[in-house]
């Protein structure tokens, strides 16, 4: 295996090919801001927080995705990158309903924790208040249309680890919603294997346990990638 | 490689055969069928039976014929007059009047104008610069044969070079021909055919696929559409051609399920070819085969961005994912794959035939060749034309197309769809290639031309291509699923006359964020309406704009 050489905010780094400006990032303690990115889930580039500037690349590049090159020159917290981000997150809250006093991951919520880090302290964007349901139908778990942000954790970590895929989305643009089966109530997916593991990987109380109350979800997202890691290894299959 | 007015006149071989005399050339493209083509064909054939003269006069449906926006149309052979606004009803007098014309007995009766018009419509003039300054090139059997009938194709030349290229070419000859040539991509973005060809042609990989992009969806767009219903056959040969070149047995034609003419053509054209063995396994002889599969979009558009495509092709949902890997490298199904526009694959046939040279003298320096443009709008002469890159807007849309109608004065020219920008009246001196179209801030784009006079409100046309945005947006990435809403939102404000200039100042704010961090072409452009109509008509903004807090006071 070689090793590229780049440089990031002007850390230089040594990573093996194939690895991602974001874990190149990571390893010198740069912080690049994520939501739909999570290890042990395939990258979908698409929450666009951790878009970062290529020195001689026109376009900004996901770093979540872009594989590491030799020479590269990245900065990953330029004031336009500082804007963007913002803006982003502006985005996710005005377009859902987003209320942390009585949401079951205040205080744990990543969208939560990814606005304080860019400082955002008010919307510049007018509130869409949709209306989005509440789908109660599973017998431990919950899932509310108003905190999803799209991410599509649940959708991949339910079709990748799981094996199970019960989650899709559904429609198109604004109307995107997270959907269980063929659109049908939660509860009555007969291949959901209540698991929980949509739960414990979403970044905001969108999914909960129906146990939890305002402020009482905690997850750990450590157990993904060593159950990941694990898998590759062959020392556990389930 | 004849201009239309020319193409217009010159005998078919089908009707120079000897019991036909005249030839009536009904358009069945579905604009005109729209207008009633199909019961004005069934009329003359009605009219033809019932006075004997199947032996006489031919009754052909053909492809598009031009000037769309005065159908249905129709052109009789040998001389190739063309009447426009034909209905049903002129059935009966047109066939008694070529009944008349097959009496004649002089050579002057037989050459006099036809003594007959259609009771609504009127005879065009085929030596308007509409006809004459056109070039047609991907065009130049569109109009003039029976889609139906692939023997009509055949008759001038369909899959000669097909065969030509397979016997007698190696594939880097024929990408070496495609790359000398100079086509670029007819998709809208411009990028060198050739280079594409030999990028796949030089992947590893076994089994490598094509795929043509017939998923046109643009608002005022349609070119591929013409194309495919008017002439299937060049499409297909142009993709085997590729095929060859690059190695691949494999084909994939992605069209929008609103073309339905167009598929019915297809999928007819596809079989006929393959009963000819002009298609499927060891075609002329050589160890090279390619089968050709329809796939029928469900109406998206996003599904026209590739990655989205191939997502689609493989039974995903369509939605983009970022590139690198580039379809080239890993496309459908991971495959190699090449992916071109119709119009792209309709060049090859004749880059093939006439050489690169001559290809590559057509048209500019860094745009060779011709395009095809859909002219609509307020525009006295509409419809389908072909010119040689580097012609100037003002001549396609003034001198072609006839100015606007009611002496409104032209106002601007939009091009390029939702992806593109408006050109104002001052600048149509402007010639159509690449780079001069991106300089102005919009784009070639597929094709769609579409004109506006001064009643334009060009908040109106910004607003109504963010909507378009706004409800095509596949709702993947944030920029693009949430920045469409806002942008459109900002942009019924102004049309409300209850923007501040707080509320431009977010506009213009929130364009670049958009453009520069969407995931995929639709949402990078999507800002582009509205960034060009502020470029040229900055004024109508500000004259709705209301007292209020500015930029400074709301922190933006």
């Amino acid at each position: 295996m070689s090793v590229r050489t780049l440089t990031i905010d002007g850390h230089a780094v040594a990573m093996a090919t194939g690895t991602t400006l974001l874990a190149a990032a990571r390893e010198v303690w740069v912080p690049i801001p994520t939501l739909c990115h999570l290890e042990g889930l395939s990258p979908v580039a698409a929450c666009r927080l951790c878009l970062v500037e290529i020195e001689g690349n026109g376009k900004l590049q996901p770093a979540c995705l872009t594989p590491v090159a030799e020479g590269m020159v990245v900065h990953t917290d330029t004031p336009r990158l500082q804007d963007y981000r913002r803006t982003v997150i502006e985005m996710l809250f005005t377009e859902g309903n987003h209320v942390c006093a009585i949401c079951v991951a205040n205080g744990h919520c990543e969208l939560q924790d990814r606005a304080v880090e860019v400082g955002m302290d008010h919307s510049r964007l007018p509130y869409r208040h949709p209306d989005r349901p509440v789908d109660l139908s599973h017998p431990h778990f919950g899932l509310d249309h108003n905190r999803c942000i799209l991410c599509t954790r649940c959708v991949r970590v339910c079709d990748e680890v799981e094996g199970a895929h019960v989650w899709d989305v559904g429609w198109r643009g604004e109307h995107c919603r997270i959907i269980a089966g063929l659109n049908e109530p939660w509860g009555a997916v007969d291949a959901c294997t209540d698991c929980g593991k949509c739960v414990q990987v979403c970044p905001t109380g969108a999914l909960f346990d129906k146990a939890d109350t305002s402020g009482e979800k905690h997850t750990d997202h450590g157990w993904l990638g060593a159950l990941v890691r694990a898998r590759a290894r062959g020392q556990q299959t389930r | 490689m004849t201009s239309l007015s020319e193409a217009h006149a010159s005998p078919t071989p089908s009707a120079a055969s000897p019991t036909s005399v005249l030839r009536v050339r009904c358009c069945s493209s579905a604009g005109c069928l729209a207008g009633g083509a199909a019961e004005l064909r069934q009329g003359l054939t009605t009219a033809v039976a019932r006075r004997e003269l199947q032996e006489r006069v031919a009754i052909t449906g053909v492809g598009c014929l031009g000037p769309c926006s005065q159908g249905p149309l129709l052109a009789i052979d040998p001389d190739g007059a063309l009447f426009a606004g034909v209905t049903a009803a002129d059935a009966d007098g047109l066939i008694a009047a070529l009944a008349h014309r097959l009496q004649a007995v002089s050579a002057a009766e037989r050459e006099a104008p036809l003594a007959w018009r259609p009771a609504a419509g009127e005879q065009v003039d085929i030596g308007r610069p509409f006809f004459t300054r056109q070039r047609r090139i991907v065009l130049e059997h569109c109009g003039l044969i029976d889609p139906e009938r692939i023997e009509a194709a055949i008759e001038r030349g369909a899959y000669e070079q097909l065969r030509r290229a397979v016997q007698e070419c190696t594939p880097a000859e024929v990408v070496e021909t495609i790359r000398r040539s100079g086509l670029r991509g007819r998709g809208g973005a411009g990028y060198p055919t050739g280079l594409k060809w030999a990028t796949v042609a030089k992947m590893p990989g076994e089994r490598k696929v094509v795929v043509c992009n017939a998923d046109e969806g643009d608002p005022g767009a349609f070119m591929d559409r013409s194309v495919l219903e008017g002439d299937p056959h060049r499409v297909l040969e142009g993709m085997a051609i590729a095929a060859y070149a690059v190695g691949a047995e494999q084909g994939f034609i992605y069209i929008r399920a609103e073309y339905k003419l167009a598929i019915v053509n297809l999928r007819r054209a596809i079989e006929q070819a393959r009963r000819r063995h002009l298609l499927g396994a060891g075609l002329f002889g050589a160890p090279f085969g390619f089968t050709v599969e329809l796939r029928v979009g469900a109406g998206a558009y996003v599904c026209g961005e590739e990655t989205a495509l191939i997502h689609s092709i493989e039974g995903q949902r369509g939605t983009p994912r970022p590139r690198p890997p580039y379809p080239a490298e890993a496309g459908v199904w991971g495959r190699p794959t090449l992916i071109n526009n119709v119009e792209t694959f309709a060049n090859v046939v004749p880059i093939l035939r006439e050489g690169a040279e001559w290809f590559a003298a057509i048209g500019t320096e860094g745009s060779k060749g011709t395009k095809v443009f859909c002219l609509t709008g307020k525009v006295c002469r509409g419809g389908l034309v072909e010119v040689p890159m580097g012609t100037s807007l003002a001549t396609i849309v003034s001198e072609m197309g006839e100015g606007c109608p009611d002496g409104a004065g032209l106002k601007a020219v939009q091009t390029g769809g939702p992806s593109g920008g408006c050109v104002p009246a001052s600048l149509l001196h402007t010639s159509v290639d690449y780079e001069s179209l991106q300089a102005l801030g919009t784009i070639m784009g597929s094709g769609g031309m579409v004109v506006m006079d001064h009643s334009t409100d060009m908040v109106a046309i910004a607003a109504f291509f963010m909507a378009f945005c706004r409800d095509e947006s596949c709702g993947k990435c944030v920029p693009c699923r949430a920045g469409t809403v806002q942008l459109h939102g900002l942009l019924q404000k102004h049309l409300a006359g209850d923007a501040t200039a707080a509320d431009l100042a977010q506009l213009e704010a929130l364009c670049p964020m958009v453009a520069e961090t969407s995931l995929c072409g639709l949402g990078q452009s999507a800002p582009k309406p509205v960034l060009s109509t502020l470029r040229y008509f900055r004024e109508e903004y500000l004259a709705r704009l209301k007292p209020g807090p500015t930029a400074a006071a709301t922190g933006r």
